[in-house]
């Protein structure tokens, strides 16, 4: 078990150095510079000439890369251009906002799904899962982007029930208060997510509930005069959530990706925000570093989805 | 327990699925006795309703999906006019089923411990100690060499043989009366299937049970099986005891079985070959001998209008008088229509 664990880490870090190469020159493939218009719109050409080359952008890229390389060993992401400030500080600041924002949406998510898809494949074909399934293909055709817009406008705005910018209210003081202010920043744009992201969970545990009810080992245990709601709980159940709880580590960076678009349309200083920010402004440092956790997220998150696996599945347990 | 000819008696059983929003039967009027201490073998091709016969025994089908009418008086209960959880006292407890595929038969997270003992869990107020000992004494009985190390074991981790016996461990775990055999050494090889059926024979005869073994393999047959019932599309065509099928058969679909199976003695000889195939349930004639079609040459007044059993000698019995007339294309004194 834990030698299948280190070989999986092991293989991650060749996966990890081509993945931070290809980022640092997609990055730099980018059209436009750092400074051009950002310090005043009528800049003197000649001196953001200078600007480059002493930040070393005018370097070839495998000098640069190794800059990058160096100093990330040493904890150091660079500065970023825009914000004047390092870029490890201004993402840690960020990274937990939507830390809390993926993990809230997440529960919710699965607290939504699970329920229905079992309940979808137990009831195959009746009136519930004729429901359940169009509520999850309504919610899979509108663009996410459009149901925040209209969360915010209809909950936000018409009845002002929850708040519609920021992460934390500035008049919270005191633990619980700001625990609270911080619960309650997240409340809609988690329900949002979650109303709305269920429909991977839905249609894939309802088709697995179906296929257990007729497999054959349903077939023995009802031959052995095993009731029908011991059957659910005991062999369906068990034997369908397989999957799910497999796809359960890829989900996470799964939503850490669309809290790019959540994080816009809420102005919710987490990660997303940031990117999309850096990116309309070409800095570059801010760039690099976030798609590169984004990255390392996304493998760790396939490793975890490989351990749950091989802890639920006695068939895929290495010895 | 009543008489004896009480055991199990399946009275004009027919069990009809739904295609398309109909019902077409699979098996229709099935009419069977089974004894303690014996082994009735049920011979068919594939998609005969051997296994659909099977099932409706069990209770297995789908209420929603299935049309089941007739009588299975079995121990003086008719089964078929239980609800789910009456029939779950019987499931397990008094009928054992033995299922076809070892391989998606078991459930693949669960230990094979766990899976004998679940019967028992239903049907005996047995304590965990007892289930334990008896579950290794149930994997002794069916021939696992290391009870211990495979009560622990994941159905992966198993042989098809081994899968197979642990088969044979839930549906003998209570003590049936009535074993239900479905095909139990089809996926096996030819060593493991003798040893499979002398298990079965040994726990007959422990527990003098009847079995029911469903099987399209003659050779099963002839080494098992006191009382034989071949099937044909949905029907029983002929019944008797195995020296009656096997030394006078009379039915053509009995016969021609027969002599499709190779023999040692004409190894140059091609395999005789029943032509055409079972017809659809769709298509299944309603009136009229049913096997017609696959012996042309057999003149049609031959066949009855609607096929009964006639008793040839006693105890065995024939569908349809087309068997008086009946020889096969290449015997002497052959008629073609």
């Amino acid at each position: 078990m834990w030698k299948t664990i280190l070989r999986r880490i092991l293989i991650m870090i060749p996966e990890v150095i081509i993945l931070s190469i290809l980022v640092f020159l997609l990055a730099k493939a980018m059209p436009g510079d750092p400074f051009t218009g950002s310090i005043n719109p009528k800049a003197d050409p000649q001196q953001i000439h200078h600007l480059m080359k002493i930040n070393g952008l005018y370097d070839p890229w495998y000098q640069q890369y190794w800059h990058w390389v160096v100093h990330l060993f040493h904890g150091n992401l660079g500065n970023s251009y825009q914000y004047q400030e390092p870029v490890t500080r201004l993402i840690s600041g960020r990274a937990a906002n939507t830390l809390w924002l993926a993990l809230f949406t997440m529960i919710l998510t699965y607290a939504f799904a699970l329920p229905m898809g079992v309940y979808a494949g137990r009831h195959e074909g009746k009136l519930p899962d004729t429901i359940i399934r169009f509520y999850t293909y309504v919610t899979y055709c509108i663009p996410f982007f459009v149901i925040l817009v209209l969360g915010i406008w209809i909950f936000g705005y018409v009845f002002g029930w929850f708040p519609t910018t920021g992460s934390i209210s500035s008049s919270a003081s005191g633990w619980l208060s700001t625990i609270g202010s911080r619960f309650y920043h997240i409340l809609l744009p988690g329900i949002l997510g979650a109303l709305f992201g269920t429909v991977n969970i839905v249609q894939y545990l309802r088709s697995e509930v179906i296929d257990a009810k007729s497999s054959d080992y349903v077939r023995t245990a009802r031959s052995k005069g095993v009731p029908s709601k011991d059957i659910y709980r005991h062999h369906i159940f068990r034997n369908s959530l397989l999957p799910i709880a497999a796809f359960a580590g890829y989900s996470i960076t799964g939503l850490l990706n669309g809290s790019i678009f959540t994080e816009t349309v809420f102005s919710y200083p987490g990660m997303g925000l940031l990117f999309v920010n850096s990116i309309s402004y070409r800095d570059y440092t801010v760039i690099t570093a976030l798609v590169l956790i984004y990255g390392i997220l996304n493998l760790l998150g396939t490793l975890l989805s490989d351990i749950i696996l091989s802890i639920v599945d006695p068939r895929i347990r290495i010895e | 327990m009543t008489t004896t000819s009480n055991f199990l008696s399946i009275k004009d059983v027919s069990t009809a699925f739904k295609i398309d929003g109909q019902f077409y039967d699979a098996i229709s009027h099935i009419d069977l006795q089974v004894q303690r201490d014996e082994i009735l073998a049920i011979v068919g091709e594939s998609g005969c309703g051997k296994s659909t016969l099977a099932t409706t025994i069990m209770g297995l089908h789908d209420p929603h999906e299935t049309k089941i009418s007739g009588e299975i008086d079995f121990e003086g209960t008719d089964l078929l006019q239980l609800d789910d959880a009456g029939y779950n006292q019987f499931r397990g407890a008094k009928i054992g089923m033995i299922f076809q595929d070892p391989l998606s038969a078991l459930n693949p997270l669960k230990r094979v411990e766990d899976q004998i003992s679940e019967v028992m869990d239903y049907h005996t107020d047995l304590t965990k100690e007892e289930k334990h000992d008896r579950v290794l004494q149930l994997l002794d009985e069916v021939g696992i060499v290391n009870p211990k190390r495979t009560a622990h074991q994941f159905p992966h981790e198993l042989s098809g043989g081994m899968r197979q016996r642990v088969i044979i461990a839930i549906a003998i775990a209570c003590k049936p009366d009535l074993i239900i055999a479905d095909e139990p050494t089809t996926a096996l090889d030819v060593t493991i299937q003798a040893q499979i059926l002398d298990v079965l024979r040994a726990i007959q005869k422990e527990n003098h049970a009847g079995i029911i073994l469903i099987t399209h393999d003659l050779g099963v047959v002839a080494e098992t099986a006191d009382r034989v019932a071949v099937m044909y599309a949905g029907q029983i065509v002929e019944q008797g005891t195995a020296e009656q099928i096997f030394n006078t058969p009379e039915h053509p679909y009995t016969r021609s079985l027969l002599r499709s199976m190779p023999q040692r003695d004409n190894e140059n000889d091609d395999l005789y070959v029943i032509k055409g195939n079972v017809p659809s349930l769709q298509k299944m004639p309603s009136t009229g001998d049913r096997f017609a079609p696959r012996i042309p040459w057999v003149p049609a007044d031959a066949h009855e209008a609607n096929p009964t059993m006639h008793e040839v000698t006693p105890g065995h019995e024939v569908r349809c008088t087309c068997y008086k007339h009946f020889k096969f294309p290449d015997e002497k004194g052959s008629v073609t229509a």
